[in-house]
């Protein structure tokens, strides 16, 4: 198995941690999407 | 290349960044494409509901990046070979092919569905279409087989304006069908100008690009002769009755200005690309010049509808 340098190993979650915020950000705005979808799609 | 992956070359394949998939779909390209969509609800009679109609030009982006990072999924070969699409995330092995696949049929599907159920069917087939248009005869199929490539593919940008009208009305007229055909028309002299001043990289990566395949003397009369018939659609819907005289002035006065640096473009003998002053002037004025036709088109249907 390929052994990681620190650097990269804290490269990779530095990616990891930013790509999980835009993901829970974007379902986030979904959720508001949806939401107001609903509501205007009742009036 | 992102900084913290300039920093060392790491013996394992990185996760790609967030902002890799960003630049997947194209940011720049998907501008215009906003803005016509956009253009496109807000010039068609009726109203929809501010949400509604917001959700539209959503899907219409998302599916606009869909189509380009299936188009950037597709091409890596290709666009490692030009200067100009070498650092996009593919060829600069910064995401792997699969990543890129995943990212752009789940955001196309998403983005259909999405239109279907929030907006209307019809947007929603025109969507589908339009991803479809550039991805299978566009990018598959054409662009590496004939210098027609860009001008059937021009198809596939002509969409968002239908797009966005049938959000609003649920059908298409006369003037969203214009709007369509002046897009279309459009492309030829818009990727013409391009490819005049950087032919070499379409050269060496094999594109068939009309100054590839029938020279530079071929391509500025192609430009030249496409821009007339561009006019005619641009101008068109005036005199049909179908916009005010804010259109109608103002459409007149860019196509001309299209024309002029298109006649300086058909007349030029010019071959070296850095000198190509005419070349790069019309590929920047037509750029601006859609944006001011559908800006013109908003304008006009507030004004007078």
């Amino acid at each position: 198995m390929t052994q990681l340098t620190p650097e990269e190993l804290a490269e990779i979650r530095r990616r990891q941690r930013s790509r999980s915020l835009a993901m829970a950000l974007g379902l986030g705005a979904l959720v508001i999407l949806f939401y107001l979808i609903s509501i205007a799609k009742m009036l | 290349m992102t900084m913290a992956s300039k920093a060392f070359s790491p013996a394992v394949a990185l996760p790609a960044d967030w902002r890799d998939f960003i630049a997947l779909t194209k940011p720049r390209v998907l501008s215009l494409v906003v803005f016509t969509g956009l253009c496109g609800v807000l010039a068609a009679p009726g109203s929809i509901n501010p949400i509604l109609g917001f959700t539209a030009v959503l899907c219409i982006a998302l599916g606009a990046g869909a189509a380009g990072a299936l188009n950037q999924w597709y091409e890596a070969d290709l666009d490692a070979l030009m200067r100009r699409t070498a650092n996009r995330p593919l060829p600069a092995g910064r995401m792997d092919r699969q990543s890129a696949l995943h990212f752009g049929v789940g955001l196309a599907g998403f983005s259909v569905i999405l239109m279907g159920l929030a907006v209307n069917l019809l947007s929603a087939v025109l969507l589908l279409a339009s991803i479809l248009f550039y991805v299978l005869i566009y990018t598959v199929w054409l662009k590496r087989r004939t210098p027609q490539n860009i001008v059937i593919g021009g198809a596939a940008g002509a969409f968002p304006v239908l797009i966005g009208w049938a959000a609003v009305t649920g059908g298409i007229d006369l003037l969203p069908v214009l709007m369509f055909v002046l897009v279309f028309l459009w492309t030829p002299p818009h990727f013409w100008a391009l490819s005049l001043f950087i032919n070499s990289d379409y050269a060496k990566a094999g594109v068939p690009m009309m100054s590839v395949v029938a020279g530079p003397r071929a391509t500025r009369l192609q430009v030249l002769l496409y821009t007339i018939p561009m006019m005619v659609a641009a101008i068109a819907p005036w005199p049909l009755g179908l916009t005010g005289q804010v259109y109608g002035i103002g459409a007149v006065v860019l196509s001309a200005i299209f024309l002029l640096l298109a006649i300086r473009v058909g007349v030029s003998s010019e071959a070296d690309p850095a000198k190509m002053r005419a070349e790069r002037q019309l590929f920047a004025w037509s750029i601006l010049y859609l944006f001011g036709m559908f800006g013109l088109l908003v304008a006009d249907r507030a004004l007078f509808a």
